[in-house]
């Protein structure tokens, strides 16, 4: 058992420029115990860095998202975070999520495929009649994602300069004050609630119309919550995987020769992608800690009920006690059960939509762009809760 | 058509009894089934697994077919599929 009273550890680890996942985490993974630690604000909680005691906690329900309303949550920004389904517990959780399982499911999602391959080779296209060098997450990341969740949603895909600065606020973790974070989530409220009543207005085939239907005709959410659902499918639809994207290209470029293989060998990018999502360490560190709802034993220590606990997922994907060779990239890897997506009721709930889109942005960049390489540094977004890069100058 | 000779007490029951499957070719292993209905699903080598076939009415199970992204849960109750809901 850890000693409760030891002084934490400061976190997050991770340098958020760069992919890196600290050393210290396979300290923490080898230790005795959870390590106990402190982050800028909120109180200290015990950080789980070893894959079967990620999975307890995530996915057993006497872990609570919904609790740490209640508490001074461990985080990196100032002010308090709301964060949506992600802040609930079921079954307010369930009732709201099922809402939109199903347009996210593996598959509804596999009949959006040739409109996203396409998509994907239109931008490839448009680079190559451009010329080099081009902006990989400005010209190509951000737009793919992007116009998927927009149709999908119902959201004019004209409107990206607007909402993508809310969804960029959204997402920062310490560059805005209470004020400013509270001022845009307004901004962006008000804007989804304008596109709400225009859809009430006039129906269309989209999530949106569904849900105002849920809404209106089942009375099954709460115009908040409406609102809040579509903020959030709308945010959580694009950043992560836009910022995936070009993570993706820096690491298979920093291992030629497994980008070799897949180049030969393109059958393989579904694996591909699960071992990137695995391997790519996306945040600078755990967050959205879990609170125990009772005593539970974790990895040898006693979490006390009402403690929060952080799940360092990035650190469970490379847990030997797990994966065989996990420091190795092996885009063939089977059997890859990794967290990237977490793991409960929490999963992504546009997992499914998020494999989709990488597969296919992949393809269309290494199938069609043999020479791709970096042109220029990459900048780094260095306050966001996600990491990657802000730009990325690529030529081929 | 079940023959007269089935519908007995038991076979009544078995008629109303819900009964659940999952795909686990399709199964992701997301771990929500056996986070939301723990009494129902386990993981077992990452994938889920209905503890019963059958088992009684219960919202819960509903719940989890509603919520697998991989839509590999199947609620029946007799010859019709109630979950996931339409």
């Amino acid at each position: 058992m850890s000693i409760a009273h030891d002084e934490p550890t400061a976190y997050p680890f991770n340098d958020p420029a760069g992919l890196d996942l600290s050393g210290k985490y396979a300290q923490a993974r080898s230790g005795e115990g959870l390590l106990r630690v402190r982050m800028e604000y909120g109180e200290p909680a015990w950080l789980v860095t070893r894959y079967a005691d990620a999975r307890l906690v995530l996915g057993d329900r006497r872990f609570s998202r919904a609790e740490s309303v209640h508490h001074d949550e461990p985080r990196r920004g100032e002010g308090p975070r709301d964060t949506g389904l992600l802040s609930m517990d079921p079954p307010d959780h369930t009732r709201l999520r099922t809402l939109v399982t199903k347009a996210f499911t593996t598959p509804r999602v596999e009949k959006l495929r040739p409109d996203v391959r396409a998509l994907a080779e239109g931008l490839v296209d448009e680079m190559i009649a451009a010329g080099p060098p081009a902006d990989l997450v400005e010209d190509y990341a951000l737009p793919i994602p992007v116009a998927v969740i927009c149709r999908l949603l119902g959201v004019p895909l004209e409107d990206r300069p607007r909402f993508r600065a809310w969804s960029d606020a959204a997402l920062s973790t310490s560059s805005l004050t209470a004020e400013e974070k509270t001022a845009n989530r307004d901004e962006l409220r008000a804007y989804m609630g304008g596109l709400i009543e225009e859809h009430r207005a006039h129906p269309a085939d989209d999530l949106m119309t569904a849900l105002i239907e849920a809404r209106d005709v089942n009375d099954r959410l709460s115009e908040l919550e409406l609102t809040d659902l579509c903020v959030g499918i709308l945010v959580a639809g694009h950043e992560t995987t836009a910022t995936q994207v070009p993570n993706f290209v820096l690491t298979l470029l920093g291992h030629p020769g497994e980008l070799e293989r897949l180049r030969n060998d393109p059958d393989l990018l579904p694996r591909a992608v699960e071992e990137l999502m695995r391997f790519v360490p996306l945040g600078a560190g755990a967050s959205f800690a879990r609170y125990a709802l009772e005593d539970v034993e974790v990895g040898g220590t006693l979490v006390r009920k009402g403690d929060a606990v952080l799940v360092a997922v990035g650190a469970a994907n490379r847990d030997a006690g797990r994966f065989a060779a996990p420091e190795t990239l092996d885009l063939g890897r089977e059997g890859n059960q990794h967290l990237g997506f977490g793991h409960g009721v929490h999963h992504c709930l546009g997992a499914p939509l998020a494999r989709l889109e990488l597969q296919e942005a992949l393809r269309a960049l290494i199938l069609r762009l043999p020479g791709l390489r970096t042109a220029g540094d990459v900048v780094w977004k260095t306050e966001m809760l996600v990491r990657g890069p802000r730009s990325m100058p690529v030529a081929w | 058509m079940r023959p007269v000779a089935d519908t007995t007490a038991g076979a009544a029951a078995d008629a109303t009894a819900w009964r659940v499957t999952v795909d686990r070719s399709a199964c992701l292993g997301s771990g929500i089934c056996a986070a939301l209905a723990p009494e129902a699903f386990r993981l077992e080598d990452e994938r889920s697994r209905p503890l019963r076939e059958a088992a009684g009415p219960d919202e819960a199970l509903l719940d989890a077919a509603d919520s697998c992204p991989a839509a590999a849960i199947t609620v029946t109750e007799g010859t019709e599929v109630i979950g996931p809901r339409p």
